[in-house]
């Protein structure tokens, strides 16, 4: 997990990411339990108010769930959730900045779609 | 009606205004960052506070109880400050104890272990700390108590980087674990900018800033490209300030960036808590 505090992203929202990502990566599994505020909160020197606002999202979203008592637990099924909305957000996150990118230096649809079949061969 | 409530507290020394009629709720199990410029009144609010001097006008509450003059409601809160005011021959481990005697709800076990933690010797003479150890010590003692306020003036002076990270991890493991208010005053705002919850900015003895540290951060934006263009989009806007290069500029401004509004070639980003404070307090 890393936080950058330069970034525009609010503090909370990246730990709702970070957190995201390391379930949807596998590092913290279904049904396992997720660092406690206080950890994360002393780890990257940040209110535990903060950490809490983010993983409260996550509870929001059912990537998250709470044991009374215990803490946050990764939900059954949620790397599969994360995987369905990034799916569903792939045009916005990806395709809509490259195509704003390509229309400012001039490259035509089939120029992009050219370099995306490019993009394809080096894999 | 548990809170530290200041109610219109003024203060002169002489012809100096140190506070001017300044009214702020201290509420309960927050960490504050208590920011303002060299002279500007923090430590006058602080040993206002803690009764350590009076206000001329105004009053200080402590959970609904007058606090000048009042052991009870003075118990609930510490003060650590610059000042030392212990007998200059008592060694570290004496005022453990005297702590104890006097609160009562000083944890003794954990003082020696974050002294062994910090590498400060107890058998030493308070008076004969350095700079460095001075700080750790009284950081020591406001960790272990477990009282509702803890004032905490220049927590940092003279600690390396090493001891000032340790420092910010224990209290937010002691907040944790025994939730209590610690109103931190530092010159180090960015080391403290996303550790407090809420802020509270003092200029010339009046409070000019009392919000949580997020609506602080998200109260403005800095715009930077091509001085010419960011002028074109600061028009009409609220800009606090701004920083020439060559002709680039970078303006800093209140209110939130209306993506649709802006012009290619243009950068928004974030304005980070220090150049914000910087910019509110440069008279």
């Amino acid at each position: 997990m890393k936080l950058d505090t330069e970034s525009t992203k609010p503090i909370f929202q990246q730990i709702s990411d970070e957190i995201e990502d390391a379930v949807f990566t596998g590092a913290f599994k279904e049904e396992t339990q997720v660092p406690s505020t206080t950890e994360i909160s002393a780890m990257f020197k940040i209110n535990p108010a903060t950490v809490l606002k983010g993983m409260n999202q996550l509870v929001d979203t059912g990537i998250l769930y709470k044991k009374r008592g215990l803490g946050m637990f990764v939900a059954k099924g949620a790397a599969e959730k994360v995987r369905q909305n990034r799916q569903n957000n792939f045009l916005e996150t990806y395709v809509k900045p490259m195509i704003e990118e390509a229309e400012k230096l001039n490259l035509s649809k089939d120029e992009i779609v050219g370099l995306v079949e490019r993009g394809y061969k080096y894999e | 009606m548990n809170k530290i409530e200041i109610r219109q507290v003024s203060k002169n020394f002489g012809d100096t205004t140190a506070l001017d009629k300044v009214s702020v709720d201290i509420l309960p199990e927050k960490i504050y960052g208590l920011l303002g410029r060299n002279g500007a009144g923090k430590s006058t609010l602080l040993n206002v506070i803690s009764n350590r001097i009076f206000a001329d006008n105004g009053a200080v509450l402590v959970d609904g109880v007058k606090s000048a003059e009042n052991d009870k409601a003075l118990s609930k809160v510490y003060l650590m400050s610059e000042k030392n005011y212990y007998p200059e021959d008592m060694k570290v481990k004496e005022i453990f104890k005297w702590t104890k005697e006097f609160y009562g709800n000083f944890d003794t076990e954990k003082a020696y272990q974050l002294s062994e933690l910090f590498g400060l010797n107890v058998k030493q003479r308070s008076s004969k700390l350095s700079t460095g150890y001075a700080s750790i010590f009284k950081i020591i003692l406001a960790l272990c108590l477990d009282i509702p306020y803890i004032f905490l003036d220049e927590p940092v002076l003279g600690l390396d980087a090493n001891h000032r990270e340790m420092f910010y991890k224990l209290l937010l493991e002691s907040y944790a674990e025994k939730p209590r208010t610690f109103v931190i005053s530092t010159h180090l705002i960015e080391e403290i900018s996303s550790l407090i919850e809420d802020v509270i900015i003092i200029k010339n003895g009046k409070v000019i800033k009392d919000c949580s540290s997020e609506e602080l951060l998200s109260s403005g934006y800095t715009v930077s490209g091509a001085a010419e263009v960011v002028d074109a989009f600061t028009k009409g806007k609220e800009v606090i300030g701004a920083d020439m290069l060559g002709g680039l500029k970078s303006a800093y401004v209140i209110g939130t960036a209306d993506k649709s509004q802006v012009l290619d070639g243009l950068e928004i980003t974030k304005l980070d808590m220090q150049k914000l404070f910087i910019q509110l307090t440069n008279s």
